[in-house]
């Protein structure tokens, strides 16, 4: 960690090493290059890259380098077909000195990143939890960290797979369950839990990196005598109000704020108990790592009576907006509103729906704000919203390109049937369930953050619209439809180069500089394809 | 239900807070902020609910008499609290629990520290009180085994007067032509849910989207592909996306195409569109009015 940068680019240079090397702290301080070593590439949650050796002029010839599949069936099968349950990588692998990290529910592999052979396999015991999708793992120097369904954080040597240990972090008896990626801030180990069926308290944990000792917890709802507790009709119902961080934050050092979303409040879609606005959920919130004490606050969905998560990547950027260079932040939420706050205060400056169904909302309010219209909260004989409870958008990342000032989101128009079926007087759990009536299609949309206006729009011909992005410096954005993997144009929404893969890309595509080359990576279903343009020739 | 029987007052007084064995999860809520007043009985756990929690329901059904007589009037007739007693669905020692491990010594020996007496029962009926309060945490945390209630709000009169004139239902569907006799084949919510959209499956439903119908059909989407030289060739849409095209034709044969800009061109006809583009116009008094006229056609 405070090796001189010279002895570590020359461990780099090391050829085919296969052991790992210790992450440098300093390249989480950076644009992705020569690795991707956090959720996002780098902190700022962009998911841009500024390498342009695979660029708008050679994307035609874009190529497989190698494809691997990887199975549940123990260690050393990498490569093999799958044995026991089939494999779903739903995590960004970080690359680090030549070498992936990634991970499946209960799985934890590492590959060598120029030929996708598998280097270890960890697998966590069987248990009960969740196995919903486990969102990758984080890294600080020697050691990987992530979550296992049954609400634990293991930390893992990278050089060898082999487990340094495990703490707990919730009781999966009381339905947590947990697919976050953590991530490293400094000497914090930044993770939080979902689940979201019996009304279980939300909350975000700093864990110490070389033990697992807990050196802060913050409760996403507030306590008796906090600020907050007046948006609840008591103490009780928000101990009770969930709202769930189920995904991987972003850091802007210089603030030194951890910017986070929330999930939805409990119970789900009965919210007769929970009068009010039902803070901090479904919100955005700038914590302080050091210490886990909230700077700010944003609600996308107060009082949300949907599902309609804030958990989307807060994506931080530096833009004009009223002739003033300012720090920002901005989410393009589940309820189908695009946002951009300022990233030191919070503060709204941009408030615009960019799906054009969305139908539950009166308004936007001082805040900027959206005000939630009571006749579409669920009711016994149902209510017809836009979105569906799946959302305008979903936990799938986002990505802003600097060149084209744009952020590209997934998109789907739902339209869902919202019911209450837990009529009591303290309904419990969900509390009711919405059905899908129709959908007006999906889209990828490119956002121009200073009016919220969509600036190009491809619908697509067929199936969810929630999908990964990525853009580079080489004038490209990555994305997919079904089990195409596709490059357009960040300017214009032309679609430059695809390739048909043999399941639907499951995680956000990566870019990185290895020995010299630029490589696309993607994970889709138990395998990852890895591909990079053809050389000149010399 | 199971009916409770209300125990006196002088008795509920004795009953202050129970069940505040706190893992480290917990919320701290203290004092009398952790209980409720009256719960009205509604969220009952469902036969769904019942069945799929697997716990014996000749236990679960005695477990709930001797729950309404003893436990019930403290903590609620579905154990979601009551007047100075807590919440035992989200109780951390009842989730906690297996078999009876974790309760059945606090039913056994009271909290009298806490307001809880001893109660005077027989293993058995301890066993049997674990097994319905296991079936009430797993109906809450099941979405899966809810029940969706009466749909059947609106007034039918409005539902037809909306059926023949703004709705344009009549365009395809007549009462006494395709749609004869429909109340008496769907039980009302799934006569709702399929009105609303009759092809199943591509709803872009909800997490907890239930409901939904089989595809049939009549309701297949077509397409009509026509090469840049050569005839067109029209059939059920197989599969589309910006790269391919693909289709059945009346034969039965297989047909597919690459796609490139616009060539070939392709015209898709979803026989259901109309369902989709109404989605934009209904109100919700709209659709409860006409499921209140459609259940009239029996």
């Amino acid at each position: 960690m405070n090796l001189p940068r010279w002895i570590l680019s020359g461990l780099s240079l090391l050829p085919l090493s296969l052991c790992g090397q210790p992450l440098n702290p300093a390249e989480l301080l950076k644009p992705p290059t020569d690795a991707w070593p956090t959720y996002n590439g780098d902190y700022s949650g962009r998911r841009y890259s500024p390498l342009t050796q695979i660029n708008s002029s050679n994307v035609h010839t874009l190529s497989l380098a190698w494809a691997t599949r990887f199975g549940a069936g123990g260690g050393g099968r990498g490569g093999g077909p799958a044995a026991g349950a089939a494999v779903q990588i739903k995590s960004t692998p970080l690359m680090v000195n030549g070498i992936l990290y990634f991970s499946s529910p209960n799985h934890v592999w590492a590959a060598d990143a120029r030929t996708g052979r598998e280097l270890w396999h960890y697998q966590y015991p069987p248990n009960t939890g969740s196995t919903i999708g486990n969102r990758g793992v984080g890294m600080y120097g020697n050691w990987l960290f992530f979550e296992t369904p049954d609400s634990h954080l293991v930390s893992l040597d990278a050089r060898t797979g082999k487990q340094r240990w495990k703490v707990q972090i919730a009781d999966p008896k009381l339905d947590y369950t947990s697919t976050v990626a953590p991530v490293v801030v400094g000497n914090h180990i930044l993770v939080g839990i979902g689940g979201d069926h019996l009304d279980n308290p939300g909350f975000l944990e700093s864990h110490d990196p070389e033990t697992g000792a807990v050196q802060w917890k913050w409760w996403t709802t507030p306590r008796k005598g906090q600020a907050g507790i007046e948006t609840w009709p008591n103490e009780y119902a928000a101990a009770h109000g969930t709202g769930q961080a189920w995904m991987p934050g972003t850091y802007d050092p210089e603030l030194n704020l951890y910017i986070v979303g929330t999930g939805n409040p409990n119970p789900v879609m009965a919210e007769k108990s929970r009068k009010g606005d039902n803070l901090y959920t479904c919100s955005i919130v700038a914590l302080n790592p050091d210490t886990g004490k909230m700077v700010w606050y944003f609600q996308p969905s107060p009082h949300d009576t949907h599902d309609w998560d804030a958990v989307e990547t807060p994506v931080m950027f530096e833009g004009v907006i009223d002739g003033q260079k300012r720090k920002l932040v901005m989410q393009a939420s589940r309820n189908g509103y695009f946002f951009v706050l300022d990233r030191a205060t919070g503060k709204n400056l941009v408030t615009v729906p960019f799906i054009d169904t969305l139908n539950w909302a009166k308004g936007v309010d001082a805040k900027g704000q959206p005000i939630p219209d009571p006749a579409k909260f669920p009711s016994t004989d149902g209510v017809l919203v836009s979105p569906s409870s799946s959302g305008a958008t979903n936990w799938q990342s986002p990505s802003f390109d600097p060149d084209t000032g744009l952020l590209y989101v997934g998109t789907n128009r739902p339209f869902s049937m919202y019911y209450l079926t837990d009529t009591d007087e303290h309904p419990e759990g969900w509390g009711g369930l919405d059905t899908g009536v129709g959908s007006d299609g999906s889209a990828v949309v490119a956002i121009d953050y200073r009016t919220g206006k969509i600036a190009w729009k491809h619908e697509w011909p067929s199936g969810s619209g929630v999908t990964h992005m990525l853009t580079t410096a080489g004038k490209l954005l990555f994305t997919s439809n079904g089990q195409n993997l596709i490059a357009f144009n960040p300017s214009n929404g032309k679609i430059l180069w695809h390739a048909g893969l043999m399941a639907s890309p499951s995680a956000g595509p990566i870019t990185y500089l290895l020995d010299g080359r630029q490589y696309l990576l993607v994970a889709a279903g138990d395998s990852l394809y890895s591909f990079t343009v053809n050389r000149p020739a010399e | 239900m199971h009916a409770a029987k209300r125990i006196g007052l002088g008795v509920l007084s004795l009953f202050v807070l129970i069940l505040t064995l706190m893992g480290a999860q917990e919320p701290v809520v203290s004092g009398a902020g952790a209980a409720r007043g009256g719960a009205s009985g509604a969220g009952a756990a469902t036969a769904a609910a019942l069945s799929a929690s697997k716990e014996d329901p000749a236990a679960v059904e005695r477990g709930g008499k001797v729950y309404g007589t003893y436990c019930g009037g403290c903590h609620g007739n579905n154990a979601r609290g009551g007047p100075g007693a807590p919440d035992l669905v989200r109780s951390v020692l009842v989730l906690d629990d297996e078999k009876g491990i974790l309760i059945a010594p606090v039913v056994r020996d009271g909290r009298p520290d806490q307001g809880m007496p001893k109660l005077s029962l027989t293993e058995a009926q301890i066993a049997d009180v674990v097994a319905w309060l296991h079936v009430q945490t797993y109906a809450a945390g099941h979405r899966t085994t809810y029940e969706f209630q009466d749909v059947i709000t609106g007034d039918p009169r409005k539902g037809e007067a909306f059926f023949n004139s703004r709705g344009k239902c009549n365009t395809c569907h007549s009462a006494a032509g395709d749609l004869k006799g429909i109340a008496g084949r769907y039980e009302p919510f799934t006569l709702q849910s399929r009105w609303l959209q009759p092809r199943g499956g591509r709803g872009g439903g909800g997490r907890g989207a239930r409901g939904g119908a089989p595809p049939s059909t009549r309701s297949a989407i077509t397409v009509t592909v026509t090469p840049v030289s050569g005839q067109p060739v029209t059939g059920t849409l197989e599969r589309i996306d910006d790269f391919n095209v693909s289709l059945r034709d009346s034969s039965g044969d297989y047909h597919s195409f690459n796609r490139e800009g616009g060539n070939p061109k392709v015209d898709i006809h979803d026989p259901l569109q109309a369902h989709t583009d109404l989605l934009h116009t209904y109100t919700d008094a709209d659709i409860h009015n006409v499921t209140a006229y459609l259940v009239t056609l029996k």
